[in-house]
C-alpha cells in the first residue's frame, strides 16, 4: 500500500517535472513573464517612483487599496511576478542541462549510420563516376566530422549552431545569478550634500539608504568625497541643461590624501564595486538668523528642493533656539520672475537675479513631538503666520522677534551610491549570450551521406540541412565537383 | 554653414523625401491597377505593360532614401551629435532604417510588392513626425551625452525599421490568407509571393535582426549602469523593451521548437511588433519614466 502511494506520487512528480520542462509551458510561461511586466508600467512603482504612489492613493484611496493587494505597486518584487520567472527558469535549466550533456556526448560521438535509403532525402543525387576515397578527402577538408564505412560515409558539420544555442540559454541562468547576487549583497542610498561639504561614507551620512538581504552596513566602503565646485551649463535659449561637472576631492579611506576628480552624469566615481553617480542638483541659500539682540541664532545653506526645470525651489528653515520658535517656509528663485496671478517663478536655471521668498512662521515646530519630520517641510499645525517677505541679496528683514539675512547661495548636488557585486556577473552573462546567439544564427547544421554504388560504379550522394538552412544545394554542387576532378 | 543652415537643409530633405514617397506611392498604385488585362473570361496580370510605372516608383524610393539620409545627416550636423535625441530624430531616422531594409530586401528577395505598404508606411511616419513631432535641432540634455546614445539608439533604430518590415509582411500573409480561405486571391494580390514564401521572409528578417535587439537592450543597460546607477530598473521603456524581447523569444522559440508555421506565427509576429511600436508611442507621448526626455 504505501509503496503504492509512493510510486504514485513519484510518477506524479515525474509528470510535473515534463510538463514543466516541455517546450509548451516554457513557451506559455515566457509569454506569461511578458504579460505580467505589463501592469508595472501602467501604474506608478514603489521603487521608482514613491511619490507617485502616494498621489495615486490619495486620489484613487479605494482602488488604490484593491490594487495594492494585488502588488499592483510592486510588481517585480510581488510573488506572482518572482514565481513565473521563477518556474521559467526552473523549466529553462531542466531542459538546457539535459540537452547540454547530450550536445557533450554527441560531439565526442561518431556520426550516426549512414540511411538506407538516401532517395528520401532533402538532395539526393545518382553518380556514374566518383568514389569514397575522394568524396571523404573533400569532406576532410572542410572538417566534416565523419564516419567511414565499408561502403558508405556518412558526414556531419555545424555543431557550433547546438553549442550556440546552449550558451546562449546558459548565459541567461548567469544572468539571472548575477541580478539575485545584486539584490543580495548590494547596498543603495542617496545623499544630498552642498558644496563646499565634506561627505563621509557611513549610514548616518545618507538621507535614504538601503541594504540588500545578505548584506550590512558595516560593509560600506570607507571613503569620503568633498564637493569642490559644481559646473552646471545650460542652453542660453531653451534654460536646458548642457552640461554638470562636479569636482571633488576624493580619499579612499578617510583621512588618506585626497586626490582630486571630476564626475559627471555619464561617469561616476569608482570605489571597487561601488559607484558614485551625480544624479541632480539644486541650490542651497545662505542665511544668518539673529534674535532681538542681535546674536546668531542659525547660520547657513538650507537645502531647498527643485520644483521646475529652471530650479524654482523650495524648503524650510527651522530655528529652534529662538523664543518663541521660528521656522521659515521658503521659495528660491535663482532668476525671478513675477508669476502670473502673483507670487514668483524662476525664469532661467543659473542664479542671475536671485530673490529668497519667505513666509514666517513662529510657536512650536514640533521637533520634539518625536514624530520624523521633513527638513524640506514646515509643520504649521502649532505655529502662526506673522509675515511675508521677498528678499534680494544681501537684503535683512525685521520681522519683529528678530531678523533674517540673505547672504547668498550654494549649489548642492543629489550623490546617488550604488554597490551591486552581481552585475559583472550579468554583463559576462550578456556578452555570452549574444556570442551564443550569433554562433547558433549564422552556424548552418548539415548532413551529408555518400554510398557506393553496389551494382554499378559511382556513388549515390545525398544532404539534409536542419531547419531549412540554405546553401546545401551549393555545397553538394561543389562536392560532386570535386569528386570529379 | 552655420548650425541653422544645416537645420533647414535637413527640413527641406525631409519635405522632399515626403514629396518622392508620394510620387512612388502613386506609381506603384499604379503598376497594380493598369497591369490588369480582361483576357477572355479571365481577369490577368500583365506586368509586361506597367514595368516603367513600378521602377519609377523603385527609383523615387531610392532618391527618397538619399533625401532622407541628406535630412538626418545634416540634422545631426546642426545639433553637433547624433540625430536621435528626441521622437522626431528617432522618426525620420527610423524612416531611414525602414527604407534601407526595403531597398536591401527588394535587392535580395526581389519584393517589389512591397512597394506600395512600404511607401504608405513611410509618409505616414514622416507626416506625423513632421506635424506633430518637429522640435527645433537643439543639443542634448547631459544624460544622452555618452557614446552609447549612437550604439544603443542606433542598434534600436535599425532593429525597429527591421521588425517593421517583418510585421508588413506578417500583415500581408493574414490578408491574403484570409482571401485564399474565401475562394482565392483578389486579382491586385495575384502577382505576391506564395503564402509560404511570405512567411519565410517574416520568419527571417525577424530572426536576422532579434540578436541585434538584444543587443540594444544590453547596450542600453550598459549605458544606464552609467549613467543612472542600476543597469536594469523596470523603467517604462525597459519594461516594454523587455515585453518586446520575450515576444520576440516566444515567436522564435514557437516557429523553431514547436513547429509553428502561417497563420498563428504570424500573428505572433504582429503582436510582438506591435509591443515595440506601443513602446516608441506611449512610453515617448503619454508614459513617466527616465527615457521621456523634454520635447518629446
Amino acid at each position: 500500500m504505501t509503496t503504492n502511494t509512493e510510486l504514485d506520487a513519484r510518477s506524479s512528480l515525474r509528470w510535473l517535472w515534463r510538463q514543466l520542462t516541455s517546450m509548451r509551458t516554457a513557451l506559455i510561461l515566457l509569454l506569461l513573464l511578458g504579460v505580467a511586466a505589463i501592469p508595472g508600467s501602467l501604474f506608478p512603482q514603489r521603487t521608482q517612483n514613491p511619490l507617485a504612489v502616494s498621489d495615486y492613493f490619495k486620489s484613487n484611496p479605494g482602488t488604490a487599496k484593491f490594487l495594492d493587494q494585488l502588488q499592483i505597486f510592486d510588481v517585480y518584487s510581488s510573488p506572482w511576478f518572482s514565481s513565473i520567472y521563477i518556474l521559467l527558469f526552473v523549466s529553462l535549466i531542466g531542459c538546457v542541462l539535459p540537452r547540454s550533456f547530450e550536445h557533450a556526448k554527441g560531439i565526442r560521438a561518431k556520426p550516426s549510420l549512414t540511411p538506407k535509403n538516401l532517395n528520401r532525402m532533402e538532395f539526393h543525387a545518382e553518380l556514374s563516376t566518383g568514389n569514397l576515397d575522394s568524396a571523404e578527402a573533400w569532406l576532410r577538408k572542410r572538417h566534416f566530422r565523419i564516419r567511414r564505412d565499408a561502403n558508405s560515409i556518412s558526414a556531419e558539420k555545424g555543431f557550433m549552431r547546438e553549442t550556440g544555442n546552449l550558451m546562449f540559454h546558459l548565459s541567461l541562468i548567469l544572468i539571472l545569478i548575477g541580478v539575485a547576487l545584486g539584490s543580495l549583497f548590494g547596498m543603495k542610498g542617496d545623499a544630498i550634500i552642498n558644496v563646499g561639504e565634506r561627505f563621509i561614507n557611513t549610514p548616518t551620512s545618507y538621507d535614504v539608504i538601503s541594504f540588500g538581504k545578505l548584506q550590512t552596513e558595516k560593509n560600506l566602503n570607507p571613503f569620503s568625497i568633498t564637493a569642490t565646485n559644481f559646473k552646471a551649463t545650460y542652453d542660453l535659449v531653451t534654460g536646458a541643461p548642457s552640461d554638470y561637472k562636479l569636482s571633488a576631492n576624493v580619499a579612499n579611506e578617510v583621512g588618506t590624501t585626497e586626490e582630486s576628480k571630476v564626475v559627471r552624469v555619464n561617469s561616476p566615481l569608482t570605489f571597487g564595486s561601488t559607484k558614485v553617480y551625480l544624479q541632480a542638483n539644486g541650490y542651497s541659500p545662505l542665511v544668518t538668523v539673529r534674535d532681538k539682540s542681535g546674536e546668531i541664532k542659525y547660520q547657513g545653506a538650507v537645502i531647498f528642493l527643485p520644483q521646475d526645470g529652471n530650479l524654482t525651489s523650495t524648503g524650510a528653515i527651522k530655528v529652534p533656539d529662538m523664543q518663541p520658535q521660528v521656522g521659515f517656509i521658503g521659495s528660491f528663485t535663482p532668476t525671478y520672475e513675477r508669476a502670473e496671478g502673483g507670487g514668483a517663478i524662476s525664469s532661467y536655471p543659473e542664479v542671475l537675479d536671485p530673490r529668497l521668498l519667505l513666509s514666517i512662521w513662529t510657536g512650536d515646530l514640533g521637533l520634539d513631538s518625536g514624530i520624523p519630520q521633513s527638513i524640506y517641510r514646515l509643520n504649521t499645525s502649532d505655529m502662526q503666520r506673522i509675515g511675508l517677505k521677498t528678499l534680494k541679496l544681501n537684503e535683512t528683514h525685521d520681522f519683529g522677534d528678530g531678523s533674517i539675512t540673505f547672504e547668498g547661495w550654494t549649489p548642492w548636488v543629489n550623490l546617488q551610491i550604488v554597490s551591486d557585486p552581481g552585475k559583472i556577473y550579468a554583463l559576462l552573462g550578456a556578452i555570452f549570450a549574444i556570442l551564443g546567439l550569433l554562433m547558433s544564427l549564422f552556424t548552418r547544421s548539415r548532413r551529408i551521406w555518400v554510398k557506393a554504388n553496389i551494382n554499378k560504379s559511382g556513388v549515390e550522394v545525398a544532404g539534409l540541412a536542419k531547419n531549412a538552412a540554405p546553401g546545401l544545394e551549393n555545397e553538394i554542387a561543389s562536392l560532386v565537383k570535386g569528386m570529379k576532378g | 554653414m552655420s548650425s541653422t543652415n544645416y537645420a533647414f537643409i535637413s527640413n527641406y530633405a525631409v519635405y522632399s523625401a515626403i514629396a518622392l514617397f508620394t510620387v512612388a506611392f502613386f506609381a506603384h498604385a499604379i503598376e497594380v491597377a493598369f497591369s490588369l488585362r480582361n483576357s477572355g473570361d479571365k481577369t490577368k496580370f500583365d506586368f509586361t505593360r506597367t514595368k516603367r510605372s513600378g521602377d519609377l516608383g523603385t527609383v523615387m524610393v531610392v532618391l527618397a532614401f538619399i533625401c532622407l539620409l541628406v535630412a538626418v545627416v545634416s540634422r545631426g550636423i546642426s545639433a553637433e551629435r547624433v540625430p536621435w535625441g528626441n521622437m522626431y530624430e528617432f522618426s525620420i531616422t527610423g524612416a531611414l532604417a525602414f527604407t534601407g531594409a526595403y531597398i536591401f530586401a527588394l535587392w535580395k528577395y526581389k519584393i517589389r510588392w512591397l512597394g506600395l505598404p512600404v511607401a504608405i508606411s513611410v509618409l505616414l511616419t514622416l507626416g506625423t513626425a513632421i506635424t506633430v513631432l518637429y522640435v527645433p535641432s537643439a543639443p542634448l540634455v547631459p544624460a544622452l551625452k555618452s557614446a552609447w546614445l549612437v550604439i544603443h539608439v542606433s542598434a534600436a533604430i535599425i532593429s525597429g525599421g527591421v521588425f517593421l518590415l517583418a510585421n508588413c509582411i506578417a500583415a500581408t500573409y493574414l490578408i491574403l490568407d484570409r482571401y485564399e480561405e474565401n475562394g482565392g486571391r483578389p486579382v491586385w494580390a495575384l502577382k505576391l509571393p506564395t503564402l509560404e514564401a511570405l512567411d519565410q521572409l517574416s520568419y527571417r528578417l525577424v530572426a536576422l535582426v532579434f540578436p541585434l535587439w538584444t543587443f540594444s537592450v544590453i547596450a542600453g543597460a550598459i549605458w544606464a549602469e552609467a549613467a543612472w546607477g542600476r543597469y536594469w530598473g523596470w523603467d517604462p521603456k525597459e519594461t516594454w523593451a523587455f515585453i518586446t524581447w520575450v515576444a520576440y523569444a516566444a515567436y522564435l522559440h514557437a516557429r523553431v521548437t514547436v513547429g509553428w508555421r502561417g497563420r498563428k506565427a504570424a500573428w505572433l509576429c504582429l503582436f510582438a511588433g506591435s509591443t515595440f511600436l506601443f513602446n516608441y508611442v506611449y512610453v515617448n507621448i503619454w508614459g513617466t519614466g527616465k527615457h521621456t526626455y523634454s520635447g518629446l
